[in-house]
């Protein structure tokens, strides 16, 4: 029977705040252990929440770019559970009154475009973390993590492969990156994400009983615990079993899934609102301010590029796969004038030094304008294309512009007539032989005729020119 | 008369123009302290060595003009209230060793009133009880009758002010935590409004029902004790950013024309029969004060035990998870692994009425129960609130017995925690409320057990009941005793 999987994903994002949720400790990370810590996150005797407002706004941002309705109040709880990382027994989450419901984001596939509901978005804190001494029967507890400030995106069962669950994670990933509000790293866990997965025989409406996947900390592990537990419920339902219901962790290195705890082991979390902190009232001309501060979205940009830059998707997808290298590319195109051409020295060259780096986009030693007054030297015919691409490297060793490395390297190109007619001149009585074959009907040498005059000009003549010149003279008798 | 039987304003006078110094005082209520403390046991810690040293720097500051609202007075501290680097236990077990890293804020603002710290004064375990004798660190007795409870929680504070072990001291208030024990102890108690006084330092009981407030031995004190401690604190996110009257001037203003409700559901049987007369007594001396009392009824008053039983704990089971044994305070050798550690951290760190409460609180927060329970008392809680309200548009201010009893033998209700629990039947409305109120003394009983009278009245009106029970407190004449000790 053919099964059909049936994906919802729980992403947690760590926001970019400088400080934690509830206090006024740092959210930095890799810190001493206990460093960033105080009486109100360690969850002291008689200390009280104090909400961070930036932790309000950067959620109304995430909520806004993915069409979620912000609802006008909400409210903190408490998710009541024993943990030595929790150091007040309870964690301050939102359940009942989020800070926002009903959105969605759009993901491309091969076959089109598909919507994938959002159920909510809510605020909550970080917990801290346990580090294991395997040589002793002891551990400790390091609460720099503790109250750093999390949202939590839950979508709709709505995601029906892998794939599916995996475009939609990169897309909240970028939107989250692109609002600067996460740095969506997901190996020191700032992007985090959990998995409910069912399956049922395709055409059926019910859904079948599910299980939920954690610890999968990069897309390729998403990828490869979804597609393992969806082989592992198939397997299970193909002989006759039942799936149960359960938390199973994804060990990476054995590459499969893991029971973990059942259903009857699942908490009770007494969910109840938090009487320590008041009820979070946001009025339209808030929410109105935050749309203002929203920045252009990766999906909007990637149109606008194909629509007014004239460049393939795939190139507007690269483009924009970043805020910082949508915005140099941009500047390079609107300096020069020529996005197409700006568009493949961006996508060329600058992209390729950075790869080889490993370097971002914000530390590229080639300024937009140089760049752009590259472009400019090229399209007046100071400099061929071909010098262009060793002018190139220099400006990317040196960070200096063209002009002065063309100036260092003596690189004019030669576009005097009269210079390069004598050098053409010379190329051709230097070369009795070729010229005999040439004029005998051989007329790929040509080509031979041009590198000669290259060589003897140091590739500075203008390739064009050269051209004309060679012509007229090879003919000539 | 010694220093330590005097108020804060007579010490004031005396400080600033007969020259007694703030080493006097201390040392006259450390004095007391020792002839006594032995049979009242108030305080858990004694801060003598602390108090003496901020004594010497208050003659220092009174010597160079430096005269602060407090400057010199002893006050005791309920040990819920955090003080950085002196011991606060809560009156439990699991907190015996605990050093807070802060103090709290109203810690803070007393110290910066000029305010000496005498000690931290015992309690009921995390606040839960009406008798002090639930304190991991042994019971209260009353000072005027030693066979008897002081009230509770805050029974330490209560007997500490009764005993003249302080000048003046704080306790908290969840259900009658302050009034109850300070009608007990026949001194003034004050539960000021939920939001008038951080909570920020107080080592959470029920959040939405804690409230800080003082002991004092007139009503003009407790109005200066109020100027301390009341106002808007920025680390607390239920503190109210309102103005803070100068609550002295609501001293000696009377209450001429005032209409004083007196609700019906609060007179009923079961009180004792002294309590009921002393009420009497109260009602004409309001009456002869040139006010109207007037018959009001506070409908939801029969539910008010039963949402106050299922909120409290509810809180209280939430708040308390912290005490784990991982991070501070009491945990056992020899656990096996983690929820073992959990298990007898917390089997043996809190006492029996502790650990039936967060098991009432745990329970009533269940998945499956929370609309029955939690739910349910909250919709209940909106509905005594709103009593309140749409009394106090008939009334200036209530007024009604603050505990039902005078103070019970030790002992006594210990086996019946439904017994104990009515003790607040009378102060416990006002904390689902959130409305301030004050218990003054009454009278005494025939058996010469202090009796205390509650007012209440509308949210942050801490200055009406200033003004109420000071002209209460002049007219009424009650026979001015002192407990035989």
């Amino acid at each position: 029977m053919p099964y059909e999987p049936v994906i919802g994903l729980e992403v947690h994002a760590q926001l970019l705040t400088e400080t934690k949720i509830f206090c006024s400790c740092s959210t930095q990370f890799g810190a001493e252990p206990n460093s960033h810590t105080c009486p109100v996150c360690m969850g002291m005797p008689g200390v009280l929440p104090v909400l961070n407002r930036k932790v309000v706004e950067y959620t109304m941002k995430m909520a806004l770019a993915t069409h979620c309705r912000i609802n006008e109040a909400c409210n903190f709880a408490r998710k009541n559970y024993f943990y030595p990382d929790l150091p007040k027994g309870y964690q301050i989450s939102q359940y009942a009154q989020p800070l926002s419901e009903h959105g969605y984001v759009d993901i491309e596939l091969d076959g089109g475009k598909k919507r994938i509901g959002i159920t909510r978005i809510h605020m909550e804190e970080d917990a801290g973390k346990l580090l294991h001494d395997e040589h002793l029967p002891s551990s400790y507890v390091d609460l720099n993590r503790t109250g750093v400030p999390l949202i939590e995106i839950v979508s709709e069962p709505d995601m029906r492969s892998t794939d599916e669950a995996v475009a939609y994670l990169k897309r909240l990933h970028e939107i989250l990156v692109y609002l600067e509000i996460c740095d969506g790293n997901m190996e020191e866990g700032s992007f985090r994400c959990d998995a409910n997965v069912s399956l049922r025989p395709r055409g059926e409406m019910m859904f079948g009983t599910r299980t939920e996947l954690k610890n999968m900390n990069s897309f390729r592990n998403v990828q490869r615990a979804l597609d393992y537990e969806i082989k592992r419920q198939q397997y299970i339902l193909e002989s006759g079993q039942d799936v149960i219901q359960e938390t199973r962790l994804w060990d990476d290195s054995k590459g499969e899934t893991q029971s973990m705890r059942g259903k009857e082991e699942a908490h009770d979390y007494r969910y109840f609102p938090d009487p320590d902190l008041v009820p979070i009232v946001i009025d339209n001309a808030w929410t109105e301010e935050m749309k203002k501060s929203l920045p252009e979205l990766p999906l909007e940009k990637r149109e606008r590029f194909i629509r007014d830059y004239q460049i393939p998707p795939y190139d507007a997808g690269v483009l924009t796969s970043s805020r910082a290298l949508a915005g140099y590319f941009e500047e390079v195109a609107r300096l020069s004038g020529k996005p197409k051409i700006a568009s493949n020295w961006v996508m060329g060259d600058v992209l390729r030094f950075l790869n080889e780096e490993k370097r971002d986009i914000k530390e590229c030693p080639v300024l937009p304008g140089s760049l752009a007054e590259m472009i400019q030297l090229i399209e007046d015919g100071t400099i061929s294309g071909k010098m262009a691409k060793d002018i190139i490297v220099e400006m990317y060793r040196t960070g200096k512009s063209p002009q002065a490395v063309i100036e260092e390297k003596g690189m004019i190109q030669i576009t005097d007539e009269g210079t390069l007619e004598k050098t053409v001149a010379e190329v051709i009585a230097a070369n009795p032989t070729q010229l005999a074959q040439y004029r005998g009907g051989k007329e790929k040498l040509f080509g031979y005729f041009v590198g000669q005059v290259m060589k003897a000009t140091q590739g500075k003549a203008n390739p064009q020119l050269i051209n004309e010149l060679l012509k007229e003279m090879l003919a000539k008798e | 008369m010694e220093l330590h039987q005097l108020t804060i304003h007579e010490l004031q006078k005396l400080i600033r123009s007969q020259g007694i110094a703030s080493s006097d005082i201390v040392k006259s209520v450390f004095s007391r302290i020792d002839a006594v403390e032995g049979n009242v046991h108030a305080y858990i810690t004694l801060m003598k060595e602390y108090a003496f040293a901020e004594a010497a720097k208050a003659d220092k500051d009174v010597k160079e003009g430096i005269l602060k609202p407090l400057t010199g007075i002893p006050i005791a501290l309920k040990d819920i209230l955090c003080t950085k680097g002196f011991l606060t236990t809560c009156g439990s077990h699991i907190l015996h060793n605990y050093v807070p890293p802060y103090d709290a804020t109203v810690v803070q603002k007393l110290r910066e009133a000029g305010a000496v710290f005498t000690g931290k004064t015992n309690m009921d375990e995390f606040a839960m009880g009406s008798s002090t004798e639930t304190s991991y660190f042994g019971i209260t007795r009353n000072p005027w009758d030693l066979e008897r409870i002081p009230g509770g929680s805050s029974g330490g504070s209560a007997a500490a002010v009764a005993a003249d072990e302080c000048i003046a001291s704080i306790g908290s208030d969840t259900g009658g935590s302050i009034r109850q024990p300070a009608a007990l102890c026949g001194v003034v108690g004050m539960k000021p409004t939920y939001g008038r006084v951080s909570r920020f330092g107080l080592i959470a009981f029920a959040s939405s029902l804690d409230q800080i407030g003082p002991f004092t031995k007139d009503v003009e004190d407790c109005a200066i004790m109020m100027n301390a401690i009341a106002g808007y604190d920025p680390r607390e996110s239920t503190s109210v950013p309102l103005n803070v009257p100068d609550y002295t001037e609501f001293i000696s203003r009377g209450i001429g024309g005032w209409k004083v409700g007196i609700p019906k559901e609060y007179f009923i049987e079961g009180i004792h029969p002294d309590i009921e007369k002393a009420m009497q007594r109260a009602i004409t001396t309001v009456e002869g004060l040139g006010a109207t009392c007037v018959e009001i009824s506070l409908p939801h008053t029969e539910y008010c035990l039963a949402v106050y039983y299922i909120i409290a704990p509810a809180e209280a089971s939430s708040n308390l998870a912290r005490y784990d044994g991982v991070k501070y305070g009491f945990r056992p050798q020899g656990s096996i692994d983690l929820l073992d550690m959990y298990k007898k951290t917390r089997s043996a760190g809190f006492g029996a009425e502790v650990k039936r409460r967060i098991m009432i609180g745990t329970y009533a927060l269940s998945s499956g129960y929370y609309d029955a329970y939690y739910k349910k008392a909250s919709q209940v809680r909106a509905l005594i609130k709103r009593d309140f309200t749409e009394a106090f548009t008939l009334c200036d201010a209530i007024l009604t017995p603050t505990s039902p009893t005078p103070a019970f033998k030790i002992g006594e209700k210990m086996d019946d925690p439904l017994q104990m629990y009515l003790s607040d039947i009378f102060t416990i409305s006002t904390n689902l409320a959130g409305i301030p109120g004050i218990s003054v003394p009454c009278g005494f009983t025939k058996d010469g057990l202090p009796i205390g009278a509650q007012f209440l009245a509308g949210h942050f009106e801490e200055g009406k009941l200033i003004q109420i029970a000071s002209a209460f407190e002049k007219y009424a004449n009650i026979e001015k005793r002192r407990p035989a000790l």
